[in-house]
């Protein structure tokens, strides 16, 4: 009995030490040499591995940036300036300041602005529905409302409001990573530049229709009237397509285009109430609300949309 | 127009079967042999398998609805349907409480720990059953007597468990084979046993049913049955004295109700016909070994889990025959 | 035995509505719109432009490339505008859009319904007709005619398959084409295998047509070199690949054309089309159409001009019903729902199918039970269960290995899973990203 106890022990502690041999040669022989700085990088990183760099994840990233050894086209748009000057400092280069973005949705048609001209009744995806045909309401540049953003989303700062079928951007969450702007597949979101206390102007439309087929199809259409193009005194408006677009880095927020657009398709966010001022013609009642507040439970019904999906 | 028309992409009509149609189909097929087990065991049949029912539906409920925060979806009949196949697999003489736990296995841990209906890789009613087997050998091996047998005695002992008893003891087949009951008997279902596994011949009816309503294919019992009747046939004609003929293996024990209706669970076999029969011929090979072999007189339910673990793997490798493929 | 293909298939119900309807003249329209994409391939050059006087048959819009075709006027009268419009893709698309005045049609144009049996026969002169007239596949699939006349370099046709299969449910124009136009249709069949340098041809069609197989046969007892081939009733029997694959027993390889079996797939619509073409100089400004469903009063067949509004049909057929849910361009199993009665019949639409409320709407979907029919009906021989998981997860390395490009779109899967599984709408989009993926690479 004793003998067979012996016996084991030893043939498994030689086993072991063989194997710890082999493992030890196989480990020198197969030794890949790995530049220490990528780990210091990468643990400067935030580590979302969201992508938003245009890199397959942080580890990626930091690879480039050591690689690369000038960080001019490298930027982490989670991180921000800090995590870049930390990233900087680590690898002894400068860092190219950007300013913080954040996604806006450029569509305004919600149900109640724009009617339903159909009823879509395939699979619950925006992707397979623009694949389809151009929507369910007149307009084939609006949102779908199906939610593929939102999903898209790791920072939970996506989430479709079931009341006007359109998604609303968490600015405190939103980190202009850029996967919405991916997912859309009518390229509605845009990052913009993040205003002071996040104010913003944009144009929440991409109807490139001429006006009179825009406003049929939706009441707040960009109806390519030009007359923001006109007030604007910062030459911050483009017109293009029937379609006005506001470049956010020459935008000085001064809000006179907001009151010329006609059919509201100008949104201003985050702005203190604006004094009444007689003159101007009462504006029909359609102000988006700021999304700066969403609705958390917007999140827990798209789950539960989708959970027979899965 | 005031109607708004439905877009959606193509195809537009749909067959008419469902999910629910398919679950609803097999506990119809299973049925007679239900009818049958009542027959055999009386009331305590009814009260085995409506016990497992309930407890199987309800623990779907409760666990979908409060820990996994789901719609529960117990109308879909899966639930149902394990709970049918749990009390099938268990002597009519199991105390409640047993049974209960038994559903608690098969629905918590066989099903919804994986993620529910379409997930589980083994089949739910079996790692209940498994469970159990293990967990009490002698309740779970103690059958009771038939209503019908002539002999004055409470437990009696399943044709497969004699055999190997006999066998253990050293006596040769011909002679063990005395004491059992005949093929015939076996096949309409005068023996002891499991609820469910009795008769072969309603079994048998039932799949004919499943096979008219195309809720299953032949391959997999027609692989299994066939791979046992031929490994055993083999074993038999080199030794009759140590091995029984093959048509023995196939109506006794639990190898009908395995073959017909454990095995051919949907989520937990192979997608491709080449896949099938893989699994099908592993299914019957270990239950042959483990019944000849194996320290268990019945080896199908051990058999089946074995193969279902080797499920995703054959998915992964067996790839159906593609059109305009390398050949 | 019949012949037919080995792979999946499924048995959807037929609902053959307006089988023994004979085709008839639908009326002139008011105005017509002609999109100047009815094809696969590069858009036509709209060559008309705002107040000009056209006539039937006039040349409206210059094929733009070797994979496209002409568009020829189907009425006389006034061009309105050229401008944008819905048509059945689902988005607004260039055309031209015209107020028709009375039906005067272009000098040259054989109207009359005399045969004409003798063609000369110059491969290269046939063609050139063929792309003249602007003839596209009438399948539904709308490849220009006259790209498959000519397999490219090194590839040599050895055989003309017809497809006279319709294995879509609901749709006729086929089986009527068959039964009323026989000779024509057959002189167009000699025509093709004349220009494809061919010697045999092979007439396709589901055994559910028995009165066109005996007519067929008929017709053709004196011929050896067309034969008629009775197929069991199967879809997709008409898929190019799976009618190859039924009556030669050839199967085109993952990738490839058909010709790389030196198979030429046509359909009986368009061997019609190539014969009027060629004998009597009409270019393709009309086609056969099957409007039905089963609330509809008076499915019918009829020869419709090409733009004409689907109303229009609607309202000839007995109008449009009051449980109609879904109106559908083509077929149920393949067509485009499209969602107002403005859209035109293009030369693609073979059939207008009306579908009841409570046929429209789709089930809700459940989870997958991995009962493995979608498997067993793919006529690809593909996992659709596993192709729409990874697209819908846009896995899309693992939709490409597993051949994700070789769906044929048929729709078997998502007509036979139990669950109600979108599969088809994810694994659509999936070959579309996988396929786009594919064309950079090259690149």
């Amino acid at each position: 009995m004793s003998e067979t106890i012996i016996y084991t022990m030893i043939a498994l502690s030689a086993i072991g030490i063989l194997a710890a041999v082999i493992l030890y040669f196989v480990a020198q022989k197969f030794k890949v040499y790995e530049d220490p700085r990528i780990d210091e990088v990468e643990t400067a990183l935030p580590g979302a591995n969201c992508g938003g760099c245009g890199f397959a994840g942080c580890r990626a990233f930091a690879e480039a940036c050591v690689k690369e050894n000038n960080l001019a086209d490298l930027f982490c748009p989670v991180g921000g300036n800090d995590c870049m000057t930390d990233v900087a400092s680590v690898l002894g280069l400068e860092a190219v300041k950007q300013d913080p973005r954040v996604a806006v949705v450029r569509c305004n048609g919600s149900c109640e602005h724009r009617p339903k001209t159909n009823q879509y009744d395939g699979a619950l995806s925006c992707a397979a529905a623009a694949a389809l045909y151009s929507g369910d309401t007149g307009c084939q540049y609006g949102c779908l409302g199906h939610g593929d953003c939102a999903v898209s989303c790791d920072f939970d700062a996506l989430h479709m409001n079931h009341e006007t079928g359109l998604p609303e951007v968490v600015d405190d969450k939103c980190v202009a990573c850029g996967a919405c702007v991916e997912a859309c597949p009518k390229t509605l979101f845009e990052l913009r530049k993040r205003g002071p206390k996040d104010r913003k102007i944009f144009v929440s439309c991409r109807n490139e229709d001429k006006g009179g087929v825009a406003k049929k199809s939706c009441e707040v259409a960009c109806i390519g009237c030009s007359k923001c193009f006109k007030v604007c005194p910062f030459d911050a408006i483009i017109m293009n397509n029937n379609l006005a677009f506001i470049d956010s880095d020459k935008c000085k927020l001064c809000r006179k285009c907001v009151i010329e657009c006609p059919t509201n398709a100008i949104i201003e966010v985050g702005f203190p109430p604006r004094k009444i001022k007689t003159d101007l013609p009462p504006k029909p009642a359609v102000k988006k609300e700021a999304p700066a507040t969403p609705e958390v439970k917007a999140s827990e019904e798209t789950k539960t949309d989708n959970s027979d999906q899965k | 127009m005031s109607k708004l028309l439905t877009i959606s992409p193509s195809p537009h009509v749909h067959t008419s079967d469902s999910v629910n149609k398919i679950m609803y189909r097999v506990i119809l097929a299973l049925v007679p042999a239900l009818a049958w087990s009542v027959f055999m065991f009386g009331f305590e049949a009814i009260r085995v398998t409506l016990l497992a029912v309930a407890a199987c539906m309800v623990f779907e409920f409760l666990i979908q609805k409060y820990i996994m925060k789901e719609v529960p979806q117990i109308t879909d009949g899966s639930a149902a349907l394990t709970g049918i196949l749990l009390a099938f697999n268990v002597p009519a003489s199991l105390p409640t409480w047993m049974i209960v736990v038994g559903a608690l296995v098969a629905i918590g841990v066989g099903k919804l720990s994986f993620g529910g209906l379409g997930n589980n890789p083994f089949n739910p009613a079996l790692v209940g059953r498994v469970f159990l087997l293990i967990s009490f050998p002698v309740h779970m091996t103690s059958w009771p007597v038939t209503q019908h047998a002539t002999v004055d005695a409470l437990t009696t002992a399943t044709p497969l468990a004699l055999l190997k008893e006999g066998v253990n003891a050293g006596k040769p087949v011909s002679e063990i084979l005395l004491d059992l009951p005949s093929n015939l008997e076996m096949l309409y279902g005068n023996m002891s046993g499991s609820l469910g596994e009795v008769s072969a011949l309603l079994l048998l009816l039932g799949f004919a049913y499943m096979l008219w309503k195309n809720v299953i294919t032949w391959h997999i019992p027609t692989f299994v049955l066939g791979t046992i009747f031929v490994f055993q046939g083999a074993l038999w004609m080199l030794n009759p004295e140590n091995f029984v003929e093959p048509i023995f293996h196939l109506l006794s024990g639990g190898a009908m109700l395995g073959a017909i209706y454990m095995a051919t669970d949907m989520v937990t076999s192979p997608m491709t016909v080449r896949g099938q029969l893989i699994f099908g011929v592993g299914i019957g090979v270990l239950t042959v070994l483990i019944r000849n072999f194996g320290a268990y007189p019945e080896g199908i339910s051990f058999a089946i889990l074995i193969m279902n673990g080797f499920v995703p793997l054959i998915n992964a490798y067996i790839k159906p025959k593609r059109f305009g493929g390398q050949k | 035995m019949l012949k037919t293909f080995k792979l999946g298939g499924v048995h959807p119900a037929e609902n053959k509505l307006s089988a023994s309807k004979a085709i008839e003249k639908l009326a002139l329209p008011k105005s017509v719109f002609i999109p100047v994409a009815q094809h696969i391939g590069a858009p036509a050059q709209a060559l008309v432009k705002k107040g000009d006087q056209v006539k039937v048959g006039q040349l409206l819009a210059k094929s733009g490339g070797f994979v496209s075709a002409n568009i020829h006027s189907s009425v006389s009268g006034t061009v309105k505008k050229v401008d944008l419009a819905m048509d059945s893709s689902g988005y607004p698309k260039q055309g031209i859009l015209i107020d028709v005045a009375g039906d005067e049609w272009e000098e040259g144009i054989d109207t009359s319904s005399t045969l004409i049996e003798k063609f000369e026969a110059d491969s290269k002169k046939i063609i050139d007709k063929i792309n003249a007239a602007g003839i596209v596949g009438l399948g539904g699939a709308t490849f220009p005619t006259h790209v498959k006349l000519m397999p490219p370099q090194g590839m040599k046709a050895e055989m003309l398959l017809i497809n006279g299969v319709e294995c879509e449910p609901y749709l006729t124009s086929d089986h009527r084409v068959m039964l009323e136009k026989a000779p024509e249709l057959l002189v167009g069949i000699r025509i093709l295998m004349c220009a494809l340098e061919v010697k045999k041809a092979y007439i396709g069609i589901e055994n559910n047509k028995q009165d066109a197989i005996a007519h067929l046969k008929e017709l053709t007892k004196a011929d050896q070199s067309i034969q008629i081939v009775p197929l069991k009733v199967k879809y997709p029997q008409g898929g190019e690949k799976q009618l190859i694959k039924a009556v030669t027993g050839r199967e085109v390889p993952s990738g490839a054309l058909p010709i790389a079996v030196g198979a030429v797939v046509n359909n009986v619509g368009t061997a019609l089309a190539v014969y009027e073409a060629v004998q009597k100089n009409k270019p393709l400004i009309e086609r056969v159409v099957t409007i039905t469903g089963k609330s509809v009063a008076n499915p019918s067949n009829f020869l419709v001009r090409v733009g004409t509004p689907v109303q229009q049909l609607i309202d000839a057929a007995g109008g449009l019903p009051d449980d109609a849910g879904k109106i559908i361009s083509g077929g149920p199993m393949m067509g485009k729902a499209i969602a107002n009665t403005d859209i035109p019949v293009t030369k693609g639409t073979s059939g207008i199918l009306i579908m009841q409320d409570k046929e429209a709407k789709r089930e809700k979907v459940k989870t997958c039970i991995r009962c493995t029919r979608c498997v067993t009906v793919c006529p690809m021989g593909l996992e659709p269960y596993y192709l729409m998981t990874v697209s819908e997860k846009q896995i899309w390395e693992n939709a490409e290995d597993h051949h994700i490009m070789d769906c044929i779109e048929c729709g078997s899967c998502s007509y036979t899973c139990p669950a109600d599984r979108p599969l088809l709408d994810y694994i659509r989009l999936g070959k579309g990203k996988v396929g786009n993926i594919i064309r950079s690479r090259k690149q």
